[in-house]
């Protein structure tokens, strides 16, 4: 199908763009590459389209004294080229390839991914693993939103249809650390079943930082805490990390659905957890 | 501007200066006003791979871009590659080793391996599945379309084979 009628604004500026969302029905379009297929299938008929394509300063990517700064036009195949990104999250590196596919990968953007809020993307569950936050602007000028704060539901966010993510801040972690990412998916490309990303930092043979985020099995991405609080302080080891894998599926709620069934969720939880807790651990130990 | 809007762009090589309504997605801008329906369209919404083609380079969906986004921009479609009397050697090769059969998914794949090829490694047959895993082909069962970019990675790096 074809998308309806709508009204197409392109603004250069920010603030133009502030201005342009300023109406009853307004909505930005990015990569387009969840927008459009919603329009195409009438899904979302918007009124009037925001295309941010061309506002120069959302796509960069800068190091700042404490972090980095990625704007919210880099598309997925951009972050994964960023040598910058990559000397500081490896794991950015490591997750793109199974964000889609090498054209959808082209146009698709950060921000899109984010504020589409897919429980199963990549995006959300690595800025709420790096604990980044996301830079949002509106009429009443910039905020910031954590992302428990961001992700409220399946497609759903705290954002307003008047307010555009300009960024994310990603912190470096305070101390060396290793990092993993890994999914289980029907094939290459699809969204994941399971997605799971592990931050680890040892200190003297022992886990002084585990930070364990899981995609698909929840509403929106979710740290495994309860997994995080029992590892850290124990010796690094993978008897340590084994022990505490049933931790993993604490209090989870994944959904049956069309690609899998909540049982074959949960029993992914463990899998991934230790792959990607081990290999962290490993990289940390180096 | 629900009205029509002013485009300029190069494809494959030539400018057009064309009018297009908002929400003319660029794969019916491509066909239906330029003529070149090499370019194919099979679901709208990203899924199949079919109506890939490169936008300054880069391969891109041209079901998921509005033709006004097209503006300013340089297109290459599969017309573009090569011709039916000087194929281009990606197209070749595809013959060469019956990587099509009805042919409806083979633009998608010749413009996503011309863009694969510059930018993938594509070490082993894994990396070329896992690079052509956003098209969909119902006929040929892929191992031939497999082979076929094998030997333009070959050809590329420069690796002998007996
Ligand atoms: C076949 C296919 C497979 C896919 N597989 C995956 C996958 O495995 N993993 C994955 O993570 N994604 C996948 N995607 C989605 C892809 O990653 C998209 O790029 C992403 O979800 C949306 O980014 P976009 O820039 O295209 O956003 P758009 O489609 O342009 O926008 C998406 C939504 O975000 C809003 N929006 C966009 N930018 C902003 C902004 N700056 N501020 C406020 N709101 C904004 C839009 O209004 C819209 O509601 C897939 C898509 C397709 C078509
Ligand atoms: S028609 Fe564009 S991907 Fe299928
Ligand atoms: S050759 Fe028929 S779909 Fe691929």
């Amino acid at each position: 199908m074809k998308p309806a009628p709508f009204e197409y604004v392109r603004p250069e500026t920010l603030a133009e763009a502030v201005t342009a969302l300023d109406h009853e029905d307004a909505k930005i379009i990015a990569g387009g590459q969840s927008l459009l297929p919603m329009m195409n299938f009438r899904l979302a008929q918007p009124e009037r389209l925001v295309d941010i394509n061309r506002i120069v300063e959302l796509g960069q990517i800068e190091k700042t004294e404490s972090g980095i700064r990625i704007g919210a036009l880099v598309r997925h195949a951009e972050a994964a080229r960023s040598d910058l990104l990559a000397d500081h999250f490896p794991i950015i590196r490591e997750a793109m390839p199974h964000v889609a596919h090498v054209a959808i990968r082209n146009r698709g953007t950060i921000a899109g991914s984010l504020c589409h809020a897919d429980p199963a993307a990549e995006w959300p569950l690595l800025v709420t693993l790096l604990e980044g936050e996301i830079e949002i602007l509106g009429g009443n000028g910039p905020r910031k939103a954590k992302p428990a704060e961001f992700f409220l539901a399946p497609l759903v966010t705290d954002i307003e249809e008047t307010e555009l993510v300009t960024g994310i801040y990603l912190p470096l972690p305070d101390a060396p650390c290793g990092m993993a990412f890994d999914e289980v998916a029907q094939r290459a490309g699809d969204f994941a079943v399971v997605a799971a990303g592990a931050l680890v930092c040892v200190k003297g043979g022992q886990f002084a930082e585990v930070r364990l985020g899981l995609g698909g099995v929840f509403d929106t991405s979710v740290r495994g805490s309860a997994l995080e609080k029992a590892l850290t302080g124990k010796p690094a080891t993978t008897e340590a990390i084994d022990s505490a894998l049933p931790l993993a599926v604490e209090d989870l709620e994944p959904n049956d659905d069309l690609h899998a069934s909540a049982a074959y969720r949960l029993s992914l939880v463990p899998v991934l957890a230790r792959r990607v807790l081990t290999r962290a651990m490993k990289v940390a130990a180096t | 501007m629900t009205g029509k809007t002013h485009i300029y762009l190069t494809v494959n090589g030539e400018t057009f200066d064309a009018c297009v309504e908002p929400r003319m997605l660029a794969a019916d801008f491509l066909r239906d006003e330029l003529g070149l329906t090499g370019t194919h369209v099979g679901c709208e919404h990203g899924v199949c791979g079919t109506c890939t083609i490169t936008l300054n380079g880069v391969s891109a969906r041209s079901c998921l871009m509005l033709a006004v986004q097209l503006d300013g921009m340089d297109v290459q479609t599969v017309e573009g590659l090569g011709t039916m009397r000087k194929m281009h050697r990606i197209q070749e090769a595809f013959r060469e080793h019956h990587a099509l059969q009805c042919g409806f998914c083979t633009p998608g794949f010749l413009m996503t391996v011309h863009d694969i090829l510059n930018t993938m490694p594509l070490r082993d047959d894994d990396e070329i599945r896992d690079a052509l895993s956003g098209n969909i082909c119902r006929c040929t069962g892929y191992e031939h379309i497999v082979k076929a970019v094998r030997t333009l990675v070959n050809e590329r790096d420069g690796v002998q084979t007996p």
